[in-house]
């Protein structure tokens, strides 16, 4: 049953990335292309979550972790160059 | 591979679907909603019971197939801590920008 | 309680929240009680709080676990039932949601309180908070789906700040 579950948790996954690639391509702000990467690489992290349980594989673990890691210090960067122009002053 | 206890094999599943579930309404809620403050709302799903169901389901598949993995509450937690706060700093941006939003503007300066 | 304490515990154990949260956070990366990564967690729990003390300010102790763990439980909840309720709300068509901004006013004083009260606004789903003004002492809220702003603002106070004064005093 876990096996069938990790399919369609996939299926779900690709779709939900696809609709937050679309909002990424399509803004209309650049704002809402930035949301749209945030909710992207959170999708990410369970993708890379699902790929290890269905691997059995516990290395993907760190993936995950830099995923979200690298993902949070971007929307930080970027939302802060929206407000001020600059990412280090 | 070990044979699943049934029921833990199904409670993994249900978690799994569960996951899902926000995850994909989550990125629904991006493609429907009008205005930017309003999809500002869907990463918030998607990051708590979408991802928090999907690490859940994976800690309790790894104890059941013999070895326990606690890190994965590791992961819970960064994205717990760091969701409010790029979600804060967006929205920051977004009212700095002037975005439209459907709600009016709030008086500020 | 601090009166009682020694001057080196006072140095090196300033933090005792994040030094215990470093420590549990290196062993669960190790995944294993080792004797070497015993050391090297009491380590990092020492050492981090210091080099970083000067950014973040005085530490808090925690108070009252009591209350914690009720909020804690709380928040849970809260998350699952408003994440169902925002489900419905995207899933049905015929429903356009009537967005909102919600000043809410503070009364927790303490700066962690603050971020935590805010960072339990923006995890349940339905509310972000965008703005946290210090001078006005409010947080300002965006509501996804909200027909009585006041409402909403006593509601949240009661359910999350009213336990985070308990705990940070």
């Amino acid at each position: 049953m876990t096996d069938l579950a990790l399919d369609i948790t996939f299926g779900a996954l690709v779709l939900a990335m696809l609709a937050c690639g679309w909002r990424v391509l399509r803004g209309p702000e650049i704002a809402d292309r930035i949301l749209a990467l945030d909710t992207l690489y959170v999708n990410v992290v369970a993708l890379v979550i699902v790929l290890g349980m269905r691997q059995r594989s516990e290395l993907l673990f760190e993936a995950a972790l830099i995923v979200a890691m690298l993902g949070f210090v971007a929307t930080v960067a970027l939302a802060r160059y929206l407000t001020r122009g600059d990412v280090i002053e | 591979m070990t044979e699943l206890n049934p029921w833990i094999d199904g409670l993994v599943a249900l978690l799994l679907l569960i996951g899902a579930f926000f995850l994909l309404v989550g990125a629904l809620g991006m493609l429907r909603f009008r205005d930017f403050f309003q999809r500002l709302h869907a990463p918030t799903k998607a990051s708590t019971l979408g991802v928090g169901g999907v690490l859940i389901a994976s800690m309790l598949y790894s104890a059941a197939t013999g070895r326990l993995a606690i890190h994965e509450l590791l992961i819970t937690l960064f994205i717990f801590i760091t969701a409010p706060v790029s979600a804060n700093l967006l929205a920051k941006a977004a009212l700095h920008l002037k975005l439209p939003s459907k709600a009016g503007h709030p008086e500020r300066d | 309680m601090s009166e009682q304490r020694s001057p080196a515990a006072r140095r090196w154990l300033a933090h005792p929240v994040m030094s215990a949260l470093l420590a549990a956070g290196w062993l669960m990366l190790q995944q294993s009680l080792d004797a070497g990564n015993l050391i090297a967690a009491a380590l990092l729990a020492l050492v981090i709080p210091r080099m970083v003390g000067g950014f973040i300010g005085d530490g808090f102790r925690l108070r009252a676990a009591g209350p914690a763990l009720r909020l804690t439980a709380i928040v849970l909840w809260d998350i699952v039932q408003s994440n169902i309720t925002v489900a419905k709300l995207v899933l049905n068509p015929a429903r356009t949601p009537q967005p909102a901004w919600v000043p809410v006013p503070l009364d927790i004083t303490h700066p962690n309180g603050i971020a935590l009260f805010a960072s339990i606004i923006t995890m349940t789903p339905g509310t972000v908070s965008c703005i946290v003004d210090e001078t006005r002492r409010e947080i300002l809220v965006h509501a996804l789906d909200c027909s009585d702003p006041e409402a909403a603002a006593r509601d949240m106070k009661a359910r999350y700040e009213a336990p985070l004064r308990e705990i940070f005093g």
